[in-house]
């Protein structure tokens, strides 16, 4: 459900981007999703078809780039990659970290003719 | 040259013009939020919600954890202390909102008839029928799902997020976005703890290294153990946000 909807988004995005350009066909679409974005890329792949379908996104390709969760720790200034979703610094300890990465949910680029 | 072969190699330059037109894909540079039309509303309404010195919270959990019971405690115990009101939304039925009414509280049901989360403009729609005149706290309880509604920013200043004992305490670790991104969460039912095997101290552990900032609550909402203790932190933030509002009561 959540996916398709997603999905739908995204098409929206690309048919106004392709109306204010004249253009008239969406070939490729670039995705960038966050692991910690809630979005699940192989059920995004999945809803694609639908979603493009009758709409000048049909038949283009989905390209998903995930990025990973990282974060930065301001109490020491260590950048680090989250693993198992535990935002401790892993260098001092601190719990005051802010997140720097993986919340991503953005069209990056299309191809379009 | 003679004008019949000019002629030919002229229309052969444009015909090559032409496949050359059609075969250029342009490549579009957009960066553009997947979600930027909901970000935008949302934006929107946090503006007004500051202008107006509305406190707003975000209420997501699983369906049957105890949303609309924690609702109905938070009302019982807040209405002689703050003005609030309240957003319900459910994908049919009115039934929370008919609950909450029954504390003379201002209530809006909002029905998503078959959508798994609350949106930014079905909030900003709501508020066409839920006068904020002096409104200081807002509840909006999310559909019942603990996946998508984190993902749909309201305009709040924080995400509740309710867990109960009984669903289990794999919760955390299953859905680490929602958890994460809650500013309190409230372990309801943690009554029934001697009858679950549930690893209170896991948990914890758990919540507190995904989001260290993160007020953790025990409660038992239908008794309103430990609600106290909500209750004193929800007036805390809302008086804050008077205070920034510039409004003095």
């Amino acid at each position: 459900m959540h996916e398709l909807a997603i999905a739908t988004s995204i098409v929206d995005i690309v048919q106004a981007e392709l109306a204010k350009r004249s253009l008239t066909r969406a070939t490729e679409v670039k995705v960038v999703v966050g692991e910690l974005s809630n979005v699940v890329p192989e059920a995004l792949e999945f809803c694609w078809e639908v979603a493009t379908q009758e709409t000048p996104a049909a038949g283009s390709k989905l390209v998903i780039e995930t990025r990973p969760v990282t974060a930065e720790c301001r109490a020491c200034g260590h950048r680090f990659a989250v693993e198992n979703y535990s935002f401790l610094c892993p260098a001092c300890g601190s719990g005051d970290t802010q997140q720097t990465g993986g919340n991503e949910l953005y069209i990056e680029h299309l191809l379009a003719e | 040259m003679p004008k019949g072969a000019l002629a030919r190699a002229e229309g052969i330059v444009v015909q090559w013009g032409q496949a050359l037109e059609e075969e250029k894909a342009v490549e579009i540079n957009l960066q553009a939020n997947v979600l930027g039309a909901n970000a935008a509303i949302a934006q929107g309404l946090r503006e007004e919600f500051a202008r107006r010195g509305v406190y707003s919270i975000n209420l997501i959990s699983s369906p049957g954890a105890g949303k609309t019971t924690v609702v109905e405690r938070l009302c019982a115990l807040l209405k002689d202390k703050v003005r609030l009101a309240v957003i319900e939304g459910d994908i049919t039925t009115s039934l929370d909102a008919e609950r909450v009414a029954r504390y003379g509280i201002p209530v809006h049901q909002i029905n998503t008839f078959g959508g798994c989360h609350l949106d930014a403009r079905m909030v900003e729609r709501a508020l066409q029928s839920l006068d904020l005149e002096g409104t200081q706290l807002l509840l909006v309880e999310n559909v019942g799902n603990l996946v998508c509604p984190a993902d749909f920013d309201l305009g709040e200043d924080a995400k509740m997020v309710v867990l109960s004992i009984p669903e289990g305490d794999d919760k955390p670790a299953k859905y680490p976005a929602t958890f994460r991104r809650a500013a309190a969460v409230l372990l309801n039912k943690i009554d029934l703890l001697p009858y679950f095997r549930f690893d209170l101290a896991r948990v914890k552990r758990e919540l507190v290294a995904m989001n260290p900032q993160q007020r953790l609550f025990e409660t038992v909402a239908t008794t309103g153990q430990g609600m106290d203790a909500v209750v004193a932190w929800l007036v805390d933030e809302v008086q804050r946000k008077q205070k920034a509002a510039g409004i003095t009561r």
